[in-house]
């Protein structure tokens, strides 16, 4: 009996021991990719081009969101993907870390130009003179307005704009509208906490630079401003309620119920209003500073290659693949014939790369006569160089968490806006002190 | 008496849970302490601490605001929790031939995924259009903003935890079938009232029972996580647009750990729910003296 089930623990310790082994990862031309998905044709059709050309490669695309967690820990165990896929944010604190590659070398070998690509990304993946990374899609924020909302209401589309901020104020107060004491209508939604470094930037304040500047008395002030805008429609409580209401990926969002007045947005909604309810009737206007002058924050991903991938040289050539002119014309050709199948027009798509976008939007784009795209298109790209972005900082997350609860606090009404502030430029100084060792 | 041979065969059965115990539970602990007193964020070398971690957590004011999320969340649940399901008890217990069905009916609730029930009552405690208040609005009440407003998001989350209560009230039917028929029958020709047959012969009856879901209830309180963060962090894991209503302990450990990368700070936070947990439980444990009662100790 005992014979029988040592024998049987000696079978199970073997079994378990046979995954201590080289793994896959190990063998020559194998590349492993961690962050990216495999969700449309932007992304099968560009690792298409990736395997056509390498065929003897055998490329493993682990899907799904990047988990921070499971790459550093992979990082700092030796055993990192070669190739990490994550938000642009994020990169400064990785290469802070000494987690990402200096791409200098493997951008030179592959010829790849960074003055092609567009300069608010490109500063994302750069720091402290170095270049971590390569910039993927490129997303910028403006206004989309309900017309027939606004005309209801009496207010000309051509005249909402964020240039006057005691405007704009009255402008939202007309046409936000409640019903039996419940919101029916919001009539300007700034998307604060999200959209604060947009609107710090409108009032000539940067949320960071070298260092940062949440307590400046401008960011304050659009502190202030935006959470008043959400007070005086119902309070923050009544206002996120309703809008978590929306069914935003539907053919009723809240542009086609009405639901929505007009509201600060980032640019790949207008494909996704395009997509789903293609007759909706809505302007998209690009936000704008106090002098009037256009102004968006740019957001995005990038391509990195981790300290310690085993094969850098490969997963160079897949960056510089991936992220060519030509790949990303490919993708969109694909996506198009896609969508043209389901009788869906295809809304271009925006990259970080400009010549990528030309050759999308002079040879592939085909907006089916459909308004909201030829209208908004041509505003989404007429801001796209007009784009900041915030420095990278190896304390991003630990910043943004900062502010955005220091608005949060001001939004519930548990804090004055300098009070909050303050306690956020307390905090974010910590954040950087700590992040020198901890 | 076991024979050298039965140990040696009971020893090897139980040798996968003591392997397994030692390596995925007792030596990740025991490293866990270790990091407590260093600064470490995963990619650098870890570096000597002292007690700065554990200094910092007593200065700490989302850490106290997050313990005192998790507390007030315990307070309430556990104790609605066992008598709701002592209720529900009670009454499967009066079911009679029907009882399988309702006992299957009422357990059905807890085999639900616990994100996909955090999705369901994201819908249901909609303080705009959501079921809850709509039934409210029946009978005259105006429904609070449950999943936006700081005040009510621990109720919310209260109610939508009762959602499980069928396991907890299938461990009381069990124990209620338990007790002697014998004893009710004495106190019925005592004269006793139904209430007092209750207190003084079902609830000792299944003190032990009770004790046992006080303990483990409580224990799962205090390390609630899953559907508070489905709810209030999915979408935004640093800052959810309620604010910290809805920080619960663990949550807040989690984002040191995995948001920050603070492994040192965020083992040392494990370590303080270690012990807060431990001295919740001897402190049950020390009362269940005088109120628990076990069939087997006279």
């Amino acid at each position: 009996m005992s014979r029988c089930l040592v024998a049987l623990l000696i079978m199970a310790v073997c079994a378990g021991c046979g995954g201590l082994g080289p793994s896959v990862a190990d063998r020559p031309n194998t590349l492993v990719t961690t962050g990216f998905g495999l969700p449309d044709e932007h992304a099968t059709a560009r690792v298409g081009v990736f395997r056509a050309r390498h065929p003897e490669v055998d490329l493993r695309v682990n899907e799904g969101v990047l988990d921070e967690q499971q790459f550093l820990s992979a990082v700092a165990a030796g055993d990192p993907p070669d190739l990490v896929y994550a938000d642009r944010r994020k990169l400064g604190g990785y290469a802070a870390r000494g987690a990402v590659q200096d791409l200098g070398p493997c951008l030179r070998r592959q010829h790849v130009d960074l003055n092609t690509f567009r300069e608010a990304a490109v500063r994302q993946v750069t720091y402290a003179g170095t270049v971590y990374g390569v910039p993927d899609f490129f997303s910028v924020r403006v206004l989309i307005l309900n017309n027939p909302v606004l005309r209801e209401a009496g207010v000309d589309p051509a005249a909402l704009s964020t240039t006057d901020w005691q405007r704009l104020a009255e402008t939202t107060a007309k046409l936000a509208r409640t019903e039996n004491g419940k919101i029916a209508r919001i009539g300007f939604d700034p998307r604060v906490p999200e959209f604060v470094a947009l609107w710090a930037r409108a009032n000539g304040a940067d949320l960071v630079g070298d260092e940062p500047h949440l307590d400046d008395p401008r960011v304050v002030e659009a502190v202030r401003y935006t959470t008043d805008l959400v007070r005086a429609q119902g309070g923050w409580a009544s206002f996120k309620a309703f809008r978590d209401t929306f069914d935003s990926f539907g053919a009723n969002n809240e542009f086609v119920t009405g639901q929505v007045a007009a509201m600060a947005m980032d640019s790949w909604y207008v494909n996704t209003i395009a997509a789903n309810s293609p007759d909706a009737d809505v302007t998209v206007v690009p936000f704008t500073d106090r002098q009037g002058a256009p102004l968006t924050e740019a957001g995005g991903q990038a391509w990195a290659i981790p300290q310690g991938a085993r094969h850098p040289d490969l997963a160079c050539e897949f960056i510089a693949t991936m992220t060519a002119a030509d790949t990303w014309a490919t993708a969109a050709k694909a996506r198009r014939d896609a969508l043209a199948k389901k009788g869906k027009p295809y809304s271009g798509t925006f990259t970080a790369n400009r010549a990528a976008d030309e050759k999308i939007f002079s040879e592939v784009y085909d907006p089916r006569g459909i308004r909201v795209l030829e209208q908004g298109v041509r505003v989404v790209q007429s801001v796209q160089d007009k784009a900041f972005a915030l420095p990278p900082n190896p304390a991003a997350s630990d910043l943004v968490r900062s502010w955005e609860s220091a608005v949060t606090r001001v939004l519930l009404g548990q804090q004055r806006p300098e009070e909050s502030m303050a306690q956020a430029q307390r905090e974010a100084d910590r954040a950087i002190t700590r992040v020198g060792g901890r | 008496m076991v024979s050298a041979r039965e140990a040696r065969a009971g020893w090897l059965f139980v040798l996968p849970w003591v392997v397994g115990f030692l390596l995925l539970t007792a030596g990740p602990m025991l490293y866990s302490l270790g990091l407590s007193f260093t600064h470490y964020d995963l990619l650098r070398p870890a570096r000597p601490a002292g007690l700065t971690n554990y200094r910092e957590i007593l200065q700490d004011e989302r850490a106290a605001k997050a313990l005192w999320n998790t507390v007030f969340f315990t307070l309430l649940h556990v104790p609605l929790l066992i008598v709701l399901a002592l209720g529900l008890a009670s009454l499967l217990r009066r079911a009679g031939r029907s009882a399988g069905f309702f006992r299957t009916v009422l357990f059905l609730p807890t085999m639900t995924p616990p994100v996909a029930l955090a999705a369901l009552f994201l819908l249901l405690l909609n303080g705009q259009n959501g079921a809850i208040n709509a039934m409210l609005g029946w009978f005259g009440f105006t429904g609070p903003q449950w999943t936006t407003d700081p005040a009510w998001i621990k109720p919310g989350l209260v109610l939508m935890s009762l959602w499980t209560v069928g396991s907890t009230a299938v461990l009381y039917l069990a124990a209620l079938t338990r007790v002697p028929g014998e004893r009710y029958e004495a106190a019925r020709l005592d004269g006793a009232s139904p209430w007092r047959q209750f207190w003084h012969v079902t609830l000792p009856g299944i003190s032990g029972t009770v004790y046992f879901t006080l303990i483990v209830n409580t224990i799962a309180s205090l390390q609630v996580f899953t559907e508070a963060y489905t709810m209030f962090f999915g979408a935004r894991p640093s800052t959810p647009a309620e604010g910290d209503a809805a920080l619960f302990y663990v949550i807040y450990l989690f984002q040191e750990a995995f948001g920050s990368l603070r492994m040192g700070y965020a083992s040392a936070l494990a370590w303080v729910l270690f012990l807060v947990i431990a001295a919740i439980t001897a402190l049950q444990v020390r009362l269940s003296r005088d109120y628990v009662q076990y069939e087997d100790r006279s």
